[in-house]
């Protein structure tokens, strides 16, 4: 079982490296942000779908690893490996420091501190003008450079974005089918039980929540070195329900349909926007399809399963 | 008072105005084998609840082989040796029947913070799960999810994850709620097997296997203990026999 | 600071609460009664706003407007909780998604129909203008806000205690199984709850759009202060909902003037310390 799915993954991962060269530009730098997208969809999956734990305020991380990469090479250029350490250890403490708060509440209460701790983020963004630039954003942020590869133009950067994702995809993987992972799901299965088994269910469902801050930081500093651009739009709350949607419409708790969920949601994104203003419109009809038709989402529908 | 597996001492709980558990004094000794019995709305359980830390205590003291856990969290005193089933089934629906195991097997071990490797790269907790099933007769089902079994077998699985920690203190919550006459008859027959030097207290309402399986037993009767010894002696005790008439 | 900055930063913290108290009572009760996580409740606000911009400038009257706001979005409200979150009662995720996905269309609907410029709702002549109160200066509409939000505070605390409906929701929010086994109809309550919360957000958009304006985007701005107010405050409580909201209304309007770097931070500190103690809200029975 597992190695049918290591397979299936070494595949997609070899054939999205090998139609790299050969795609316009247009759609590459799209595959791009998919891929970008998807550590964060997959981050928020771990969360949601393997512990149960439904969280509005995920945008926080990504935000806080874009904003540490967007500062560190604007203000004080410093290089790849550096930035994308300090970022994703900051997205780490956030969410270690929100984990605290978040993680005694259940249920709705969760998801409302959730909220409104991805609201003090993006207030930070939006206030600290003299750290965030504020509305206005960080703008400038340079290609990296990896051990003397320049990585700005299109296809090098690619094949960089393809191997982040597919190591945060390998290290995520292992996760869930892990001891640790076993006992996310049972987390979500039954609090209860999990509890008079002997489990400390709050440390598991709090390091849970730490993990899926990580990597959610990680896609941030992609994200930042990708776009160019950094403002608090990138933190708001949209952002963050987004991402549920793309959990949700590719099929929560596998993992693999995050992922596929990011991509048609930059796709359309990307492509809808060029032919209809009326782009938020679709968005949100889409979110009312998927939950009134596909409410376990396409890799759900696909293995048959009925929520 | 060392040699006890388990001491409650004027324990009591009350939801508002009702008094559901009131001042329960009680010691059960370690192999013992111990029924808990009454009507509906004793308070039975209830005091399972507190005994296993999922409600707090309104005052007393609990003890578990001389640990006073009054104050100690479910997880804690699970860790100490405590186990319990469920009297409405509660298991990992989605889940199949080895990996509900391998979660009870995993429970107390370091390896259940373990990221980096697959659960069946550990051949030794298989080993213990499979053999956890095999004790209730369940290792044919493993790869079945639970939501798909017959309640029968939830019912086995139930005890199978509370055995499969290696318990020294079983708490039973109605093992036989919801079987057949013939079913009941098989879990009796499993549950006569289990390992004499599990201390075993059980909360039953089918009357004949709650004193055919139990040495001594235990009445509660509006959370208080009206009769408390060996099963012949309670069984002979006229207060008991009055309350249970009409049951 | 002066007292005259104290007392006129107090009673724009407060006026603030009234407006939050306005929007956030609604969706305590809401969330008492159905549990249901509702992301479109500032859309209601915000289409509150506009509708009643439309009708005032149609009729000149104020009053019909604050009217036309409520009921309109009490019809929506309703038609969103009858034909698409019935369904999906005790489905967190799949609330958040559908009403996410309804403020979405909701925010691309005002932009089509009323454009992106920001507006502000005209007010009644008398309703402009200052006081002059202790040496301070009072704007006459926040005091009229202020009046707003105590009548509608009374009257859901009277129609709570001394009615029969009220009792029924009380009943309700206590717990929706055990009333609907005593004969209570909990759907039709909880329908009425729906178009009580949404009026009264919509009536908090009008009332509000007649000093902060109406503008595409105040359904996200106002949302997570909703949130705040009844995570504070605690789900389907009423007193929790008059706490909450002052609470917030003070907290957010001081932290803007002192630290106006910090902004959400000073909101959310205290409410993550209230939280540590009482994690279900002040008034809140989790």
């Amino acid at each position: 079982m597992i190695a049918r799915r290591a397979l299936l993954a070494a595949v997609v991962i070899v054939a999205l490296a090998l139609i790299g060269p050969w795609l316009p530009a247009y759609p590459l730098t799209v595959l791009t942000q998919a891929l970008i997208v998807a550590i964060l969809a997959m981050s928020l999956d771990v969360l949601l779908g393997y512990t149960g734990l439904s969280s509005l305020g995920h945008a926080a991380y990504f935000g806080v690893g874009a904003y540490v990469v967007a500062i560190m090479t604007t203000e004080h250029q410093m290089g790849l490996l550096a930035c994308l350490a300090a970022g994703v250890a900051l997205a780490t403490v956030t969410a270690a420091i929100f984990g605290l708060l978040a993680i005694r509440a259940t249920g709705t209460y969760f998801l409302m501190i959730t909220l409104a701790l991805g609201m003090v983020i993006w207030g930070l963004a939006y206030r600290w003008v003299s750290l965030t630039k504020g509305d206005n954003g960080i703008a400038g942020i340079p290609r990296p450079t990896l051990l003397g590869i320049e990585l700005s133009a299109p296809v090098p950067f690619y094949y960089f974005c393809l191997a982040c994702a597919a190591l945060a995809w390998v290290l995520m993987g292992l996760l869930v089918i892990s001891p640790f992972g076993l006992g996310l799901r049972g987390i979500r299965g039954s609090e209860g039980r999990m509890q008079a088994l002997g489990y400390n269910v709050w440390l598991h469902k709090y390091t849970a929540f730490v993990l899926s801050g990580l990597f959610g930081g990680f896609s941030g500093t992609l994200w930042a070195y990708y776009n160019g651009f950094v403002s608090p739009n990138d933190v708001q709350l949209v952002t963050a329900v987004e991402t549920l949607l793309m959990v949700a419409l590719g099929g929560s708790g596998t993992l693999i349909g995050p992922a596929l969920g990011a991509g048609i949601i930059v796709f359309l994104k990307n492509f809808v926007s060029v032919y209809t203003k009326r782009w938020l419109l679709i968005l949100g009809g889409v979110y009312i399809g998927v939950i009134l038709f596909a409410p376990s989402g396409i890799v759900g529908a696909l293995r048959g399963r009925r929520r | 008072m060392i040699n006890h597996a388990l001491h409650l001492d004027a324990v009591c709980r009350a939801f508002g105005g009702l008094q559901a558990v009131d001042g329960v004094t009680l010691t059960v000794h370690p192999g013992e084998r111990r029924a808990l019995i009454g009507p509906n709305g004793a308070g039975k359980t209830t005091l399972f609840n507190l005994i296993a830390g999922a409600m707090p205590l309104s005052s007393g003291r609990i003890a578990l082989f001389g640990r006073d856990v009054t104050h100690a969290p479910a997880h804690r005193r699970a860790a100490l040796g405590l186990a319990r089933t469920f009297q409405i089934t509660n298991l990992f629906p989605d889940l199949s029947v080895l990996e509900n195991c391998l979660l009870a097997v995993q429970a107390h071990l370091p390896v259940r913070f373990s990221m980096f490797r697959p659960v069946g790269r550990y051949p030794a907790l298989l080993e213990r799960a499979r053999a956890a099933l095999q004790r209730l007769e369940l290792e044919k089902l493993g790869g079945a999810v639970v939501r798909n079994l017959s309640h029968g077998e939830q019912r086995q699985l139930e005890i199978a994850l509370a055995l499969a920690g290696q318990p020294r203190v079983l708490l039973l919550d109605e093992p036989t709620a919801g079987l057949s006459p013939a079913e009941s008859r098989l879990m009796a027959g499993l549950l006569r097997r289990l390992d004499p030097e599990i201390t075993v207290l059980m909360i039953e309402h089918d009357m004949d296997i709650a004193l055919e399986l139990s040495d001594m037993v235990t009445v509660l009767h509006y959370g208080r203990v009206i009769a408390d010894g060996p099963r012949e002696q309670v069984k002979a005790d006229p207060q008991v026999k009055e309350i249970y008439l009409g049951a | 600071m002066s007292a005259e900055f104290w007392i006129a930063q107090s009673f724009n913290g407060l006026s603030y609460g009234a407006l939050l108290f306005l929007l956030a009572s609604g969706l305590s009760l809401i969330f008492g009664v159905m549990r249901i996580v509702n992301l479109a409740h500032g859309s209601y606000f915000m289409l509150g706003g506009y509708v009643g911009l439309t009708v005032a400038l149609r009729t000149q009257s104020f009053a019909l407007a604050c009217l036309a706001g409520a009921v309109a979005i009490a019809l929506v409200g309703m038609g969103m909780e009858r034909f698409f979150l019935r369904r999906l009662r005790g489905e967190t995720l799949g609330q958040v998604l559908m009403t996410i996905g309804f403020a979405l269309i909701f925010q691309d609907l005002a932009l089509l129909i009323w454009g992106g410029d920001p507006y502000t709702v005209p007010v009644p002549k008398m309703l402009t203008g200052t006081v002059r109160m202790a040496g301070a200066v009072f704007p006459i509409y926040r005091i009229f806000i202020v009046g707003v939000a105590v009548l509608v505070g009374l009257a859901l605390w009277l129609a709570m205690d001394r009615t029969r409906v009220g009792a029924m929701i009380r009943a309700a929010v206590d717990d929706a199984e055990m009333a609907q086994g005593v004969g209570i109809n909990v759907p039709r309550v909880s329908l009425a709850v729906f178009a009580l919360g949404a009026g009264l957000a919509a009536l908090g958009g009008v009332i509000g759009g007649g000093f902060l304006g109406v503008y595409p985007g105040a359904d996200f701005e106002v949302l997570p202060y909703a949130f705040v107010v009844v995570i504070v405050g605690g789900l389907g409580s009423l007193p929790g909902a008059v706490a909450g909201s002052l609470l917030v209304g003070l907290l957010d309007n001081f932290g803007k003037a002192l630290f106006p770097e910090l902004s959400y931070f000073t909101l959310f500190a205290p409410m993550a310390i209230i939280l540590a103690i009482r994690p279900t809200g002040l008034f809140g029975r989790g």
